[in-house]
């Protein structure tokens, strides 16, 4: 018997039955159904939430480094880093000046006022102070004017870059350039618009905010010294040595005797996406846990009706043996049948996965993708093969002249 | 190596419960190619068993049972279905059609798992299907036929892969005495071109078709009987008549 014909005649075999018993087949179908319906649906919000984090968080870029005082994701306790020492401005051109590996660096530092222009006024605005550089380490671009100045940030002058949001918001029907806005109680000159830039994981706008000198931000806008050290690595492959080389550097700013640990925290992109690989890893997990719940339980259906199947058939499988059906014959045609059910419960269960799917990408980046088609297709055949595997086992061993004698 | 069935010493033991059931008692017996042999005996005198064994669908407890000379006793589940595919046509008395199949797939079973090509075997499959006179209801399924035409599509699906023995266990014990007189007469003519024919039955009338009567008691050979060789296409009539 050629596989090919196997597989046509059990096929065939197991559609007449499933059609012989419709009410039946369509009940067991529906357990499958729902349980691949929910597993498509959570696969795909899964997807969705990890585009979204990816999307997210591409605006801290994955080839710069954080110098700062503390670690984003740091498990050491707070006693310990509380009286780390502040990173200075100096500090900043000391790594600019020494680093190797480095395309630009910035100090960074930021805080939230009230942004005015004439009558109008903003809460709560995202005010960075930075330097010239910050315009490539962040790989902004401009809409309209320039970056500030080198020069700019070392005069401690008044300019400022807006975000995108801000400017059409201020500006809705004049050019913001050589304008004069109010953060606090200065005035600064505005020399350059950014393009849009998006969101920070959906939540917090960037294009809501002012850029100003580092400079002028310390002795305007804050008493506290301390900055973010913002350097973008030249080649991304070498990001490991560049913290290395960064992390030198500091110690030697600082002058730490060898034996003492780091007072200082390199903080990188990678350390959100391990942290979130690990969270999403979790919640996928539970998610994907629970959800196969449903699909055991239809998994536990097929079984059920598989075993009501071969008991109702006895004497017509005594009678395939008796013409010469092998143990792996019936084995196949009762596999087959139960693949059957839940290769149509799958195709059933992607079509009403679909919109709900569309749903989902309402609020989540994401659409039902091949990836999670084939899944799902390949889920229920295996969930069908699994559960029929009993009782087509058992139909298989049966004992011809038991079979036959069966009424 | 004569015989196409050689029985030596065979027995069958069951064990039901706690009791020990001697099915078959150290059974001794040959068929040749080309014989009509009835198999008689009340029930539970090892007929059933016997049938079994013969039909590849059991193995014995000990003793040798040979099939055109292979020594089938100790064979494994899968080599005996490929025996009973090759070397057996089954007819039973419930005539065990797949109900939701026509005719010709019914007949085509044994060769799809004989491995034959579709073509083939649905070339094989409407011959034996003329052979017993069904050509017009190939596509007719057990339940828009009649009782003789379900055991005609039964005998055509036994004879589709030409097998060395037909196996008839009560083929006409669903039948009218008419319908069952028909079927006897069918397998008179295949006994006449030259198949071997095992019956089995309780019936004197339907035992009265064979060549040869072995009579079963107690597991054992009570008799065997040859008769003469009559006409049989007579014979048959002969008994429809009475």
């Amino acid at each position: 018997m050629t596989l090919l014909d196997e597989i046509r005649e059990s096929t065939w075999v197991s559609l007449t039955a499933l059609r012989a018993n419709k009410m039946r087949s369509a009940l067991t179908t529906l357990g499958i159904v729902i349980g691949i319906v929910t597993v498509t649906l959570m696969g795909t919000a899964i997807e969705g939430l990890d585009k979204a984090f990816m999307k997210g968080i591409s605006s801290i870029g994955s080839d710069v480094l954080y110098v700062q005082r503390f670690s984003w994701f740091g498990n050491e306790e707070w006693w310990k880093m509380r009286n780390r020492r502040e990173i200075l401005l100096p500090d900043a051109r000391e790594v600019a000046r020494q680093s190797v590996l480095a395309e630009a660096v910035t100090p960074m530092s930021d805080t939230f006022r009230t942004v005015k222009y004439n009558n109008r006024s903003a809460n709560t605005v995202q005010i960075v102070g930075c330097s010239s550089e910050a315009a490539v380490v962040s790989s902004l671009s401009l809409t309209a004017g320039r970056f500030m100045s080198g020069a700019e940030v070392d005069g401690v002058r008044p300019v400022c870059v807006l975000g995108a949001d801000l400017a059409a918001n201020f500006f809705p029907h004049e050019s913001p350039l050589g304008k004069k806005i109010r953060i606090g109680d200065s005035p600064y000159e505005v020399v350059g618009v950014l393009d849009k830039i998006g969101s920070f994981m959906g939540m917090f706008n960037l294009d809501n905010r002012v850029m100003i000198p580092v400079t002028r931000f310390l002795t305007d806008l804050t008493r506290w010294p301390d900055v973010t050290i913002a350097v973008k690595v030249r080649d991304m492959k070498g990001m490991e040595e560049a913290v290395e080389e960064l992390r030198g550097i500091m110690r030697k700013i600082r002058r730490l005797p060898p034996e003492m640990p780091d007072d200082f925290a390199i903080n990188q992109q990678d350390a959100f996406i391990k942290t979130f690989k690990k969270l999403g890893g979790t919640i996928a997990t539970v998610g994907l846990f629970i959800t196969g719940l449903s699909l055991f339980v239809g998994g536990i259906g097929i079984m059920n009706i598989m075993f009501v199947s071969v008991a109702e058939r006895t004497r017509e499988i005594g009678l395939r043996k008796a013409l010469g059906a092998k143990r792996r014959n019936i084995l196949m045609q009762f596999l087959t049948e139960a693949a059957a059910i839940c290769l149509f419960g799958g195709i059933l269960a992607l079509a009403i996965a679909y919109p709900l799917s569309l749903l989902i990408a309402q609020q989540l980046p994401t659409s039902m993708s091949w990836r999670i088609v084939a899944l799902s297709l390949g889920v229920s055949l295996v969930t069908g093969v699994i559960s029929g595997f009993l009782p087509a086992w058992r139909a298989a061993r049966m004992n011809p002249v038991d079979a036959l004698r069966n009424e | 190596m004569g015989d196409m069935i050689t029985i030596k010493k065979l027995s069958k033991i069951y064990q039901v419960g706690t009791e020990t059931i001697h099915a078959l008692r150290e059974m001794d017996l040959s068929i040749g190619r080309g014989e009509y042999v009835a198999i008689m005996g009340p029930s539970g005198s090892g007929k059933s068993t016997l049938m079994n064994m013969l039909g590849c669908l059991d193995t014995p407890t000990s003793g040798v049972f040979e099939l055109n000379g292979i020594n089938v006793s100790e064979m494994d589940d899968n080599q005996l279905a490929e025996i009973r595919n090759k070397e057996i046509g089954f007819v039973f008395q419930t005539f065990n059609l797949l109900a939701r199949s026509n005719a010709l797939h019914n007949v085509e079973l044994p060769l799809i798992y004989a491995g034959v090509a579709s073509d083939e075997r649905r070339q094989m499959a409407l011959e034996a299907l003329e052979h017993v006179g069904l050509a017009d209801r190939i596509h007719h399924k057990p339940n828009e036929m009649s009782g003789g035409q379900r055991q005609r599509v039964a005998v055509a699906r036994a004879l589709v892969n030409k097998p060395s023995i037909i196996l008839a266990d009560e083929p006409t014990g669903n039948l009218d005495s008419k319908t069952g007189d028909e079927i006897m007469a069918l397998f008179a003519a295949l006994a006449r071109a030259g198949n071997t024919i095992i019956l089995v039955t309780h019936e004197e009338d339907v035992a009265r078709h064979a060549r040869r009567i072995i009579r079963i008691r107690d597991g054992r050979i009570a008799s065997d009987e040859l008769r003469q060789p009559a006409n049989p296409g007579g014979m048959a009539g002969a008994v429809a008549a009475a």
